[in-house]
């Protein structure tokens, strides 16, 4: 089995990472938006894993170990607002929640 | 003693009635401020004869200590101090007689008058004040008693200050005049800075002591106190407040606008005649300034319709005599006409105000006529004035006036230019008297009312006594020769020719015949044709019926850009600049606004980019 | 000592006053005027009975108060604040007089306001130590802008603010050179310092000292104010209740004046030698532009706000002239300008009592129906055109005769201003007293009679006697 190039897993950490932002940015309905930053999570995941096999170390898999348990928490707080919006505005935009505008 | 009391009188006067108002009735106030202008005359007329007993000359009294001015290391202290010679004995006997005559005349002439108490007080305040300005030591307090007229001057001309025309005339008197005494403080300034004093007799000595004749401080000290002459005595340029002023009461006019107040630039440059004989130059300016306002003032006062304003450009060219009495070096006779001038011109304004009265405040001449026949008390009175004011021989006019003229011609500072132009002068006297008399006490009566006389023992004493004052004046002439010794200069009549005395003698006379004859239509023509002629004038005339339209000219010189200027920047245009900075950080503020939209996606849109460019930025 | 008690005292009735406000509010007025009374009387007994001769500076209190940057209370007191503290009681007599009718909302918290401000104008008249100064100067500030944002007239909380943000914007930059002031005493002596009496004993490097003075004269000339900074004035005192534009015409820019006076000229004497033309000519344009606005206006206290300013540049054209003429006329002028301005806006507000308009157009031929206030008026007119034997006239005549010596020219144009002013003066006078009968309306009331007769006394009195004060007047650092 050949080592696949750090290029290529930072390449896919980038293209994931984009397509995470771009979901975060364009998308309005809240449930689609944490996903795509779960997208972008792990995104940064994939180049901790690749980072951390190339130079021998154990500290990238902590690092997503610890990632993990942020999305985790993040989707747990996420999911919860979620169903607060959905029981206070009857729907998922994100748009409804502009009060804080100047 | 006698002296420092001098201006309380009326000063105590003056505040009683203000206090008082309410309290007092017609005869009480008038017992209190004429007594005070008696208690007033009759104390000058013991000072001058204690006066002429003095071994100097001179009396003075100290009051108190008004301020000091620093000089460098000394001080020089700026007193309430009187001072008493010649000069100012004659002022001041000129202002509280005629000044008590005049009081007694207002006393019934504005009985009727609601006002009457507010009147008299400040009549009184104005006596004060022309006390202070004649009997100062020291320039400062001079410039108080200036202002304090000037001011009083304002009040009376304003009096019935409902009429929007007084109004106007009498901030226009006081804006205008305030130019000149503008000028007289910037000469104040500049003689204090070049001299170190302020007192009077001080000064006159420094500066002949210290300054060669034709020195430049001198030049421009004398050009600026002479600015405040002009202003304060209607000569040219800045003459356009006094036939405006004339709406004040009659009484008031002859007051101020006649016998004191406007010849009080006349007493300044005497007074400073030490300091004026320093600079030649400045005292051809003086007669020459002196000499076209008489002009001016005669050609104006020929076609003028109102009998005050015919008395107000008389007045101008009077005093104009007397500026070019002074500018020629004849002190003595430019303060003796002005006394004399006093005494003739209080009378006519006096009597010209009985007529008006009587006439139900009919105050143009072609609506009056035939006055002499309804008349003839008030009418006789002012025969008396008006002669006096053409100076035919005998009256006191004939003495001054020809004093005045005899000199010009070979004085250093005026010369024989300026003697043609006195001679005009006292021809145009002639004629226009002669107009005004033909027009308002010949021809037909050309009004319809009643004659409403004023009959009262001490109106009849005012006018009786002033018009012998005016007739036998010309025997009181006052010697100023101590007051004068300095600045009289030799003048050679070798040169003069012989024909000058009989030329000058003849020339109201001339102007008498002419006018009988150029006039002669107004002495017959029915009341019809009177209004034809006043429609009918030409732009000649009606130039020299707007005073040469020196009013329009500063119009359109200073005052319409002035008030446009300020019409335009009412908002204030520096204040519209700094506030423009508000309009900048709005602009800020709004841009900010709509990025602080509430919605999240812009939010991290903008983080993440921002991220970029930062990261970006350093990477670079 | 007495003079923390007066500040103490003054806040102290005031927050009594502000107590008695939800008791019994219509008794927070005679509390303020007797605590003003007592405590002025007590203060002119204090100065009368002292041994000093006040000639120089006496420093009566000395306490450290925050160790650390080594920043003392420090109190003294001579003769120029002697001066001002006594103009202060008398127009806060004035101004808690004039507003015994006016203020019927809040009364309690209204006097609280003003006997802060007081209290303030007090500690900056009297501090001596540079941040004690600077903390009383922004004391003054907040209940005054309280005063104008609660109990103004129609536009006040813009008035308000304009005034606080030009006057903050600008004691700012007073802070910034306090501090550098404080190191450079660190650099030089080894210690922070905000002592006035340590500053004297600096040695100031010519640049340096020359953008310290700037940052304490634009402090001061806003305050004074002087052409351009001037614009905060007319709208504040346009806006402010009465008695708050007496306070500001009468006090507050006078705090200007004291500033340049006692620190930019004594701190900094070569520096603003050097400055003094330019600081001329701003007096100048402040003297001609001041009266050609006035001119223009045709609401009563602005007319007034506008005058004020051209008064002030001859203050600060006086001080700029270094030497005792144009001190004394400075001094002087300070007090006259103080008395007839308060006077003229305690007119305005007897006048918007009566007919509520500030409108000249609405005005006219009041004399009729009101003499003894037409007669006041005319006289606090005629103090403010300068009309000799009143006391503003003194001060212009010091003024200028000692300015002529330093700027001949600039004192001529300056002098075009007496003509300005007796053209807005009259026009003052004219269009509410004169002229046709528009409104007729009573006479003055024994309070106001009051108010009017004390302060024209006050004005004659210092016309005919300046002695009385010029006799005090401080002369140190010329």
């Amino acid at each position: 089995m050949t080592a696949i190039p750090l290029e290529h897993v930072l390449i896919l950490a980038c293209i994931l990472f984009t397509i995470g932002f771009f979901g975060v940015i364009v998308r309005k309905n809240t449930l689609f938006m944490l996903m795509s930053l779960e997208v972008m999570l792990n995104a940064v995941g994939v180049a901790f894993i690749g980072a951390g096999s190339v130079w021998q170390q154990a500290d990238g898999q902590v690092m997503f170990i610890l990632i993990l348990t942020l999305a985790a928490a993040e989707v747990a707080v996420g999911l919860a607002l979620l169903i607060r919006l959905q029981q206070r505005f009857k729907s998922l935009d994100i748009d409804c929640l502009s009060q804080l505008k100047g | 003693m006698l002296l420092s009391l001098l201006p309380f009188y009326p000063l105590i006067s003056f505040l009683l009635i203000v206090l008082l108002k309410k309290q007092l009735s017609w005869w009480q106030t008038s017992v209190l401020s004429v007594g005070a202008m008696l208690i007033c005359a009759i104390t000058s007329l013991v000072l001058l004869n204690t006066l002429n007993q003095a071994p100097d000359g001179v009396i003075t009294s100290h009051l108190w200590r008004w301020f000091s001015l620093s000089d460098g290391d000394s001080f020089a202290s700026v007193n309430f101090s009187f001072y008493l010679d010649a000069l100012s004995a004659v002022m001041i006997c000129v202002v509280s007689c005629v000044g008590f005559l005049i009081h007694l005349f207002a006393a019934v002439y504005m009985k009727e008058d609601e006002n009457f108490s507010r009147f008299m007080a400040y009549m009184n305040l104005f006596i004060v004040a022309m006390l202070i300005l004649v009997l100062a030591d020291n320039l400062v307090l001079l410039y108080l008693g200036w202002e304090g007229v000037g001011l009083c001057s304002f009040l009376l001309i304003g009096f019935w200050y409902q009429e929007k025309a007084n109004v106007l005339a009498a901030r226009k008197a006081f804006i205008v005049t305030r130019i000149g005494d503008t000028s007289m403080a910037i000469g104040l300034f500049m003689l204090f800075n070049s001299l170190g004093s302020v007192n009077i007799v001080e000064v006159n000595e420094l500066a002949t002591a210290q300054w060669q004749v034709g020195n430049n401080d001198a030049y421009w000290i004398c050009l600026l106190l002479l600015g405040g002459a002009v202003g304060k005595s209607a000569q040219l340029p800045l003459q356009t407040w006094l036939p405006d002023a004339m709406a004040g009461p009659t009484p008031v006019s002859a007051l101020i606008h006649a016998a004191t107040m406007v010849t009080a630039g006349v007493y300044l440059i005497a007074r400073m005649n030490g300091l004026f004989i320093l600079s030649p130059q400045v005292m051809n300016y003086v007669a020459w300034i002196g000499a076209s306002t008489l002009l001016l003032a005669g050609f104006a006062a020929l076609v003028q319709s109102d009998i005050k304003r015919v008395l107000a450009y008389s007045t101008m060219s009077q005093i104009g005599y007397m500026m070019l009495a002074l500018g020629a070096g004849a002190w003595s006779a430019g303060i003796f006409h002005l006394m004399t001038h006093a005494f003739f011109k209080a009378l006519l304004f006096l009597t010209a105000g009985a007529i008006i009265y009587a006439l139900h405040h009919q105050q143009n001449i072609f609506k009056m006529g035939g006055v002499l026949k309804r008349l003839p008390f008030e009418s006789g009175l002012f025969i008396i004035g008006l002669i006096c004011l053409m100076a035919l021989p005998g009256t006191s006019g004939f003495f001054s006036k020809e004093a005045i003229i005899a000199h010009l011609w070979s004085s250093p500072t005026a010369g024989q230019a300026l003697w043609w132009c006195a001679i005009l002068g006292a021809l145009l006297t002639s004629i226009y008297s002669c107009r005004l008399f033909f027009i308002a006490f010949l021809s037909k009566e050309r009004f319809s009312h009643q004659v409403e006389n004023l009959s009262s023992v001490g109106l009849k004493i005012s006018l009786i006594t002033l018009a012998v004052l005016s007739l036998v004046g010309g025997f009181l002439a006052p010697d100023l020769s101590t007051v004068f010794a300095k600045a009289s200069q030799e003048v050679s009549h070798m040169v003069e020719p012989q024909w000058l005395h009989a030329v000058a003698i003849a020339t109201p006379i001339i102007g008498i015949v002419f006018s009988w004859f150029y006039f002669s239509k107004y002495r017959s023509v029915e009341p019809m044709n009177y209004q034809k002629a006043e429609q009918n004038q030409n732009p000649i005339v009606r130039f020299c019926f707007s005073g040469l339209g020196f009013d329009r000219l500063y119009e359109i010189l200073l005052i319409k850009p002035f008030v446009a200027i300020a019409r335009l920047n009412k908002r204030d245009v520096v204040d519209q600049l700094v506030m423009s900075l508000t309009w900048y950080i709005g602009l800020w503020r709004d841009v900010l606004v709509y990025s602080q939209n509430g919605l999240m996606r812009w939010y991290a849109a903008a983080f993440a980019i921002g991220l970029v460019c930062f990261i970006g930025g350093w990477l670079l | 000592m007495i003079i923390s008690l007066l500040m103490i005292g003054l806040v102290l009735s005031g927050g009594f006053a502000w107590y008695m406000e939800t008791k019994r509010s219509g008794q927070a007025k005679f509390i303020a005027l007797l605590a003003t009374l007592v405590l002025g009387f007590s203060f002119t007994l204090y100065i009368v009975t002292s041994p000093d001769s006040f000639a120089d500076l006496v420093l009566l209190t000395n306490v450290t108060w925050i160790s650390v940057f080594n920043i003392r209370y420090m109190i003294a007191l001579d003769n120029l604040s002697n001066l001002l503290l006594i103009l202060t009681f008398i127009l806060t007599v004035v101004a808690i007089l004039i507003s015994w009718r006016e203020i019927t909302h809040r009364q309690g918290f209204y006097y609280f306001n003003l006997l802060t401000t007081i209290a303030g104008i007090i500690g900056v008249f009297t501090a001596v130590d540079m941040f004690l100064f600077f903390f009383f100067w922004e004391v003054m500030l907040l209940p005054m802008t309280a005063l104008i944002a609660i109990w103004g007239h129609e536009n006040r909380q813009f008035a308000a603010i304009k005034f606080f943000i030009f006057t903050q914007v600008s004691s700012l930059l007073m802070l910034i050179a306090i501090i550098m002031m404080a190191f450079l005493h660190k650099q030089q002596v080894g210690q922070l310092s905000f002592a006035y009496e340590d500053w004297l004993t600096l040695t100031l490097t010519a640049d340096y000292s020359y953008y310290l003075m700037l940052g304490f004269f634009i402090a001061f000339a806003v305050k004074l104010p002087s052409f351009p900074v001037h614009s905060w004035l007319p709208d504040a005192h346009t806006q402010a209740p009465t008695a708050g534009s007496v306070l500001l015409a009468g006090i507050l820019l006078k705090t200007g004046a004291y500033g340049l006076i006692r620190f930019v000229i004594v701190l900094f004497p070569q520096a603003s030698a050097e400055f003094a033309p330019i600081a001329a000519v701003l007096a100048l344009i402040s003297i001609l532009y001041g009266a050609k606005m006035a001119f223009a206006q045709t609401d009563f206290k602005r007319l007034v706000a506008y005058s004020s300013i051209s008064h002030m540049g001859f203050v600060m054209l006086a001080l700029f002239a270094f030497n005792a003429n144009a001190f004394q006329g400075a001094v002087i002028t300070l007090v006259a300008h103080g008395l007839s301005s308060a006077a003229l806006f305690a007119f305005a507000g007897m006048i918007y009592a009566r007919i509520h308009s500030r409108d000249l157009r609405q005005m006219g031929g009041f004399w009729r129906s009101s003499p003894v206030m037409g007669g006041f008026a005319l006289a606090f007119a005629a103090a403010a055109f300068g009309m000799p034997g009143l006391a503003n006239f003194i001060g212009e005549f010091y003024s200028l005769i000692g300015a002529f010596q330093r700027f001949p020219l600039i004192t001529i144009l300056a002098a075009l201003g007496i003509i300005g002013s007796a053209i807005y003066g009259m026009l003052l006078f004219q269009s509410s007293f004169q002229g046709p009968v528009k409104n007729s309306f009573i006479d003055l009331s024994i309070r106001e009679g009051f108010i009017a007769a004390s302060l024209f006394i006050f004005l004659l009195v210092l016309g005919l006697f300046p002695n009385l004060v010029l006799q005090y007047s401080y002369n140190g650092g010329l």
